[in-house]
């Protein structure tokens, strides 16, 4: 892929090895520069949104509850039926003609077809994602450190901060790791729910596979995000052994 | 505390996960054309879904792909997996951490990546034998193969496997090497041991990655997308092109049998995994992955 995003277009015939670097050239088009940010922002946000909401419900089912196992795997039931129709189920769930919302009378939003409903397909989407190395890392933390650093006068928040953050950390990193990274190809959920008006760099990809049939562009967008991908990676990695000599 | 507010996220998540499933499965039931209006219970849209011959098709492409990807994907799985753990530890960290990768890896990478491979390497290889034709398989792309199946199984195949691998060697480094031992000193060879001794051993654990490996198939969308010649569609594909026309009780109807099979599927693999690895690490290498 790598050598491809070096190639161009010749006629309809096929595509020449040209070895040059055009392709990475027009990335530089504002166009572009534009898509890769709005695409950046959906992994951001979309990780820390699975983040805010899948760490209290690891840490309530790894702390408090009773049926560890079942819960689990409830969560996980989902995530392994059909990403594809998981994200069409939200086209009927958001569409305003969907009865309950006129029962109730509350047909008048829009919904569908903006960011807003392509945040809500994520979330949905990845939560799994963000809540199993979470959940993995809270199951293994030994609860009694942090009463004894109450029982030391540390406030709740203080102990969490201070005790549990620290050790659960690597968790937390694992499971951004797995929706951040995916993210920057993510391409179903715009197209899907956005309704073709959207593009992220995915949109963009297959744009170049599918109509526009210019493989050589499009492998360098890939190329793009392999790069970010390692840059990640390369991230995790030093914050994690950070992480270890800092804690261990 | 704020346990009880805990608590009441928790609910709402279980709430988030499930309604838009729940949604799906029961509109299938609806007898209106139209989805989003309610007019009665019926099953009539599956019995249409199931007539129509287009999502006959799909669903025949998809369920062969998806089960030959299952038996492959488990023997050269399983290979990997002892292959891994035999292996000395400097080759093994680096195999390693590539299977890994290929879990993060944003899948349309992965797809267009085999994508090229299937059409370059075709070329490359007539290039280097110099033969003088279109293409290693005569004037046919490598994607129009077996009815533009043959790219669609590989691609699975090379995913799927690594799937596999994980799953089983979980359960091989969890199990230990004691009675492979012993069944060397009992004086069974190599082939005898592995046949008596491991492979029952880890069957359990094969037969759940070949589960997951099954529904991973069933439900792929992207890498399916990019690399099915012209004639392949499967039953993903064939909903997202039909997406086009927006949500139809046809279409909500195959939903809910897709979501039937992959829990099924999903449950079985579960209820094996967990029956017979009481060991920590198969149950978190199913999930994680």
């Amino acid at each position: 892929m790598g050598v491809y995003s070096t190639a161009e277009v010749v006629g309809f015939a096929g595509d020449a090895f040209t070895w040059n670097l055009d392709n990475y050239r027009y990335l530089w088009d504002p166009l572009y520069v534009d898509i890769f940010l709005r695409t950046y922002k959906l992994a951001a946000i979309g990780t820390l949104l699975t983040l805010l909401i899948g760490f209290p419900f690891a840490y309530y089912i790894a702390r408090y509850a009773r049926h560890k196992t079942l819960l689990l795997l409830l969560v996980i039931v989902p995530f392994w039926t059909s990403f594809l129709i998981r994200t069409y189920a939200w086209l009927i769930l958001l569409d305003p003609e969907f009865p309950l919302y006129r029962a109730l009378g509350i047909g008048e939003f829009e919904i569908l077809y903006t960011e807003k409903a392509i945040y809500i397909g994520v979330v949905y989407n990845y939560l799994p994602l963000m809540v199993l190395p979470v959940y993995a890392a809270l199951e293994r933390m030994d609860w009694s450190l942090v009463e004894a650093a109450q029982d030391l006068g540390d406030s709740p928040f203080r102990a969490f901060r201070r005790v549990t953050l620290p050790l659960v950390l690597p968790g937390i990193l694992a499971g951004s790791i797995l929706v951040f990274i995916p993210l920057m190809g993510e391409f179903l959920i715009p197209y899907v729910l956005g309704g073709e008006k959207i593009f992220y760099v995915g949109n963009l990809i297959a744009q170049q596979f599918g109509e526009a049939r210019d493989w050589p562009f499009g492998s360098a967008i890939a190329m793009v995000i392999v790069a970010s991908m390692t840059v990640v990676l390369l991230l995790y990695s030093v914050l994690l052994s950070r992480q270890e000599r800092y804690g261990g | 505390m704020g346990k009880r507010l805990l608590q009441a996220e928790v609910l709402l998540v279980f709430f988030f996960l499930y309604v838009p499933i729940a949604v799906v499965v029961v509109l299938a039931f609806n007898s209106s054309r139209r989805v989003l209006l309610w007019e009665g219970f019926s099953t009539k849209w599956f019995g249409i879904a199931l007539r129509d011959q287009d999502i006959r098709n799909a669903l025949e492409t998809s369920v062969i792909v998806a089960s030959l990807n299952a038996v492959v994907a488990c023997v050269l799985g399983t290979l990997l997996a002892l292959g891994l753990s035999r292996m000395r530890p400097w080759l093994r960290g680096p195999i390693d951490a590539l299977a890994y990768m290929t879990l993060v890896t944003p899948e349309i990478v992965f797809a267009i990546a085999a994508l090229i491979f299937f059409v370059q390497a075709d070329q490359w290889l007539v290039g280097a034998l110099g033969n003088g034709v279109a293409g290693l398989f005569g004037e046919t792309s490598p994607l129009d193969l077996w009815g533009g199946r043959l790219t669609i199984l590989v691609a699975h195949v090379v995913f799927n496997a690594t799937v596999v691998a994980l799953v089983v060697r979980a359960r091989f480094v969890g199990m230990g090497q004691t009675l492979e031992e012993a069944s060397f000193d009992l004086g069974a060879g190599p082939l005898s041991t592995f046949r008596q001794v491991t492979l029952p051993r880890l069957a359990p654990a094969i037969l759940a990655g070949g589960l997951l490996a099954f529904t991973f198939s069933f439900d792929d969308f992207y890498t399916s997308f990019f690399v099915a010649g012209t004639e392949a569609t499967t039953l993903p594909m064939f909903i997202f092109a039909s997406l086009r026309f927006g949500v139809t009780p046809a279409i909500t109807a195959t939903a809910t049998m897709i979501i039937g099979v992959s829990l099924v599927a999903i449950v079985i693999a579960y209820v094996v995994l967990r029956r017979t690895g009481s060991e920590r690490g198969t149950a978190t290498a199913v999930p994680g992955a």
